[in-house]
């Protein structure tokens, strides 16, 4: 059954039709064409599709769209201003942060959270807040050393 | 031949991917992201038995569902596919008989997911079940029932290689030692699922191809046998790629699949995999029993090794006879050893087929090698580093028993800045109680020089454009997967040419617009692709060197080039700016286009007179050497490591940033298979198709990984380079294992230690006391 679903994206008040069943993640990448917030598993595994809910982390891959009626929801998209790079994007751009890319969406979201949480985070509080989402390039590192990065 | 020096400070440079900012910003298109209006819905039907007989297949009900645009079977795919010519018995949907459970056997596109699932459950498949074996002891007895009719025996290779006199070695040694080791089977687990967008115009009759693949022109060649086309009527596209780690290399059921339902629904089919579909695709490292023998004399010069080795290869051919030979190849070449035997078994088994997997083959040989070496080092009161030393190879050039040529080495480079860096000479016997030090070492090829669709082309073909823009445009088929062999060719072509990266534009791994590259495996792209930039833009620079001499009234052996400029040599006079260079050439030619090629010389495929010789040949081998500290909690079996030191011989760090993060995470994904991953089957049922029960590390489980790169500069490669992301993956597992000795006494034989196996290795200690 498809209900209107009212809440912002990115800063933008959205009103849609949404099915009860669609999942946050479905609605972004297929109603709204936000593409990079992923999909890695079949559910809750791999932190890909890590967005923002009113600030905090949230995966959209087991989340319905409509139990974020009226919050605020953050993707990737939304982080570079007027096309410029937010701190975290640069940082995990010039330190490589990202190889492949597929869980660079989630990760950085994921950091996102933490750093609006906890503005200078240590090493351990980094890996402890980022541990449910699963890189497979990078052995992490350079992705510790991207949050410390936008941090220092 | 001598490798060039760079001079104009863009290679070495620590350089950010070219493609970083889509990554970092969303707007990196994968496959699932791509636009797919109209499209219909492809699934996959997957078998329920591990083996049996088809009797039948009935569609019906399917077909007659409303919304079900097309259904294939079997019926449908009469070719064989497979990675390599000589052993193509895979068909893209099972035809006679399934051999695992999960082997497709009937897709359908629909107009929507929850029509296309429906029509899923009302295909009916009629199965005779046969014995399935998961134990590859089990499938090579007498009277087991083969999986493929030509290998009755359900041994797909084997392998008895003999080079000097083993026998006579081990006579010859102070100390033989033999230990049986076990790994377990292990996966990639790109982070991408797999998924194919495939449009068909039935007008043209033309195919549109979009998929996850680390070689799109394997899948250009197998898309056409399996659908009996035209080469020319396919365009395969690799968009931006979520890894691939081996996995995506052989051309994978899906994705001919695709190809398949959009030709016979007549339009556009998107084909999503789930997590769990991507597991059953599988094609990782199989699970190995190895024998290892070593003899040694009393100062640890190795007289003789034995490698016995059983892979359980799964259930099709895919890789497995390169997978089995590379598990004895890569014996010779690391150190100086006189006589070296090789008895290999690949064997057919009920389960997802195995393939090749970063360190392709080599990882779980080495890794009982060089902790048997450990092991018996300890015995004869030397240092590991010691018996390492005295077996390095005397000079360098060095030619193996096996025909592999060495033309640079800096593995005792590496062995001295590694054993410094973790503070061995002081801290090695004297660890706390329940840690530990360890050392391992492994190399592997810069790529293969013997590419197994032999066509007699050049290794790698790169085109160059330059126009009336200024810009510069790279044309490669190699897929950047990740590891950033786009931002390399642009570094090269910016290094020859003087100029800023930011006026290259690459252009990769597209079928309509590439030219063809053998694709991203065994370590190949940097060091063949490298080299034909590096010939594609040496020649631009002497077509645009002539130009700036016409216009400055100078010889064209002059003419220098350095910040976007070409000048005179020597002249106070700053030249000519790039783009007024480019005007002056383009006159009465037009848009120039140069080709850059590399060949690999044939001294370096191995030798005619040694079976199997073309398997491990290469230009030029990585080294590395690496220390793990690791702690062991006693009571859980926890194994944790605490620091990693890896020295590697990467020829040239190109981009010493992508450098460091490769190495990193090709130590990390050796941690992985040391510590963690296995995959696990229950009367052939994947019992571990997620990311929970299959432990990937996650960031606490995680090591900070110092990396110390080591620059032997290679004569053949790019500016000197090799490659620098698989001969570092291996050294972990036998590092580790030597690291967990020091914290307990305990000399494990099987991996991965997860807190189960290393809690029974505790207690039977403790039992044993």
């Amino acid at each position: 059954m498809k209900s209107i679903l009212s809440l912002w994206v990115n800063g933008r008040l959205r009103e849609d039709a949404v099915d009860s069943a669609t999942l946050l993640l479905d609605y972004l990448r297929d109603q709204l064409g936000l593409t990079g917030t992923k999909q890695g598993c079949d559910g809750g595994e791999c932190g890909a599709c890590t967005v923002l809910v009113d600030d905090r982390p949230r995966l959209a891959c087991i989340t319905l769209a409509h139990q974020v009626a009226g919050r605020r929801v953050e993707t990737i998209e939304g982080l570079a201003q007027n096309g410029r790079l937010s701190r975290l994007q640069q940082a995990f751009h010039e330190k490589l942060g990202t190889q492949c890319g597929f869980c660079t969406p989630g990760m950085i979201m994921a950091a996102e959270a933490l750093l609006r949480q906890n503005p200078d985070p240590t090493a351990q509080e980094i890996k402890t807040a980022l541990s449910g989402n699963l890189c497979r390039c990078t052995g992490y590192v350079k992705i510790v050393e991207a949050v410390r990065e936008a941090v220092l | 031949m001598n490798a060039l020096v760079p001079r104009n400070g863009k290679i070495g440079a620590r350089t950010p991917l070219i493609d970083g900012v889509e990554k970092v910003t969303g707007k990196a298109k994968y496959t699932a992201d791509l636009a797919h209006v109209g499209a219909l819905v492809g699934k996959i039907l997957r078998s329920t038995k591990a083996h049996a007989r088809i009797l039948s297949i009935d569609v019906s009900k399917a077909l007659a569902l409303p919304g079900v645009v097309a259904v294939v079977t079997g019926a449908d795919t009469p070719v064989p596919f497979g990675v390599l010519p000589i052993a193509e018995n895979e068909y893209p949907l099972a035809r006679e008989k399934v051999r695992y459970r999960g082997d497709p056997v009937a897709a359908l596109a629909a107009i929507d997911e929850k029509t296309a699932e429906a029509a899923l459950r009302l295909i009916h498949v009629d199965y005779e079940e046969l014995p399935a074996y998961y134990d590859p002891r089990k499938a090579m007895a007498p009277g087991a029932v083969p999986l493929h009719d030509d290998k009755p025996n359900n041994v797909l290779r084997e392998v008895h290689n003999e080079f000097g006199d083993a026998e006579a070695g081990f006579a010859k040694a102070d100390l033989v030692r033999s230990k049986t080791y076990r790994f377990a089977e292990v996966n990639h687990v790109h982070i991408e699922p797999n998924a194919s967008l495939a449009d068909y115009d039935p007008e043209r009759g033309y195919l549109t191809l979009h998929t996850t693949t680390q070689v799109p022109y394997y899948v250009h060649l197998k898309v056409a046998q399996c659908l009996q086309m035209d080469t020319s009527r396919i365009r395969v596209v690799k968009p931006f790629l979520g890894g691939g780690f081996g996995a995506r290399t052989e051309t994978l059921s899906f994705e001919i699949i695709a190809a398949l339902l959009a030709v016979k629904a007549e339009g556009k089919v998107r084909l999503l995999q789930s997590r769990e579909e991507t597991f059953i695709s599988h094609r990782g490292r199989p699970a190995a029993e190895i024998t290892m023998k070593l003899g040694l004399t009393k100062d640890g010069k190795i007289t003789a090794c034995h490698a016995d080795v059983v892979q359980t290869g799964g259930a099709y051919a895919g890789y497995g006879i390169i997978t089995i030979l590379y598990s004895g190849a890569l014996l010779h070449g690391l150190y100086d050893i006189p006589a070296i035997k090789h008895d290999a078994w690949r064997v057919y088994t009920n389960t997802p087929p195995c393939g090749a997997m970063r360190g392709h083959g080599t990882v779980d040989s080495r890794a009982a090698f060089e902790d048997l070496l450990n092991l018996m080092a300890e015995e004869l009161g030397l240092d590991p580093f010691q018996v390492r030393r005295i077996n390095l190879i005397p000079q360098i050039p060095y030619t193996t028993m096996l025909a592999q040529k060495v033309m640079s080495y800096g593995l005792p480079e590496c062995l001295d800045k590694v054993m410094q860096a973790s503070g061995w000479a002081e801290r090695r016997g004297k660890m706390p109680k329940g840690r530990g030090l360890g050392l391992g070492c492994a190399h592997f090829v810069s790529g293969t020089s013997t590419p197994k669709h032999w066509t007699g082309e050049p290794h790698a073909t790169v085109n160059l454009k330059v126009d009336f823009d200024g810009g510069l445009t790279l044309f490669t088929g190699a897929a950047d997967i990740g590891q950033g062999s786009s931002t390399m060719a642009a570094q090269v072509v910016a290094e020859v040419l003087g100029v800023d990266i930011k006026r290259i534009s690459v252009i990769a791994a597209d079928s309509a617009l590439t030219p063809k590259d053998n694709g991203s495996y065994s370590s190949r792209v940097t060091f063949m692709m490298g080299n034909a930039a590096l010939d594609a833009a040496t020649q631009l620079k002497e077509k645009l060197a002539q130009a700036a001499a016409r216009k400055l009234e100078a010889r064209p052996e002059d003419i220098v080039n350095h910040d976007e400029h070409f000048m005179v040599a020597g002249s106070q006079d700053k030249g000519l700016a790039f783009g007024d260079v480019v005007k002056e050439a383009l006159i009465d030619t037009g848009t120039i286009t140069v080709k850059g090629t590399f060949a690999c010389p044939k001294e370096f495929m191995g030798d005619k007179a040694i079976r199997g010789s073309a398997i491990g040949a290469t230009m030029g081998f990585c080294y590395s050497a690496q220390v793990v500290e690791a702690e062991v909690d006693e009571i859980t079996g926890k194994v944790r490591p605490i620091k990693v030191w890896v020295a590697v011989d990467v020829g040239r760090a190109l981009n010493p940033l992508a450098v460091e993060g490769q190495i990193q995470g090709g130590v990390w994904m050796g941690m992985g298979q040391a510590l963690s991953e296995e995959t696990r089957f229950e009367d052939g049922r994947m019992l571990h198709a997620n990311l929970i029960d299959y432990r990937v590390p996650t960031m606490l489980d995680s090591p900070d990984i110092e990396v110390i790169i080591v620059e032997s500069i290679d004569p053949n490669g790019p500016f000197g380079a090799k490659e620098a992301s698989e001969g570092m993956l291996a050294g972990f597992l036998p590092a580790v294992m030597d690291a967990v000795h020091e914290a307990t006494g305990i000399r494990p034989d099987q991996l991965p230690l997860s807190p189960e196996r290393m809690a029974d290795y505790l207690d039977a200690k403790e039992a044993a006391q």
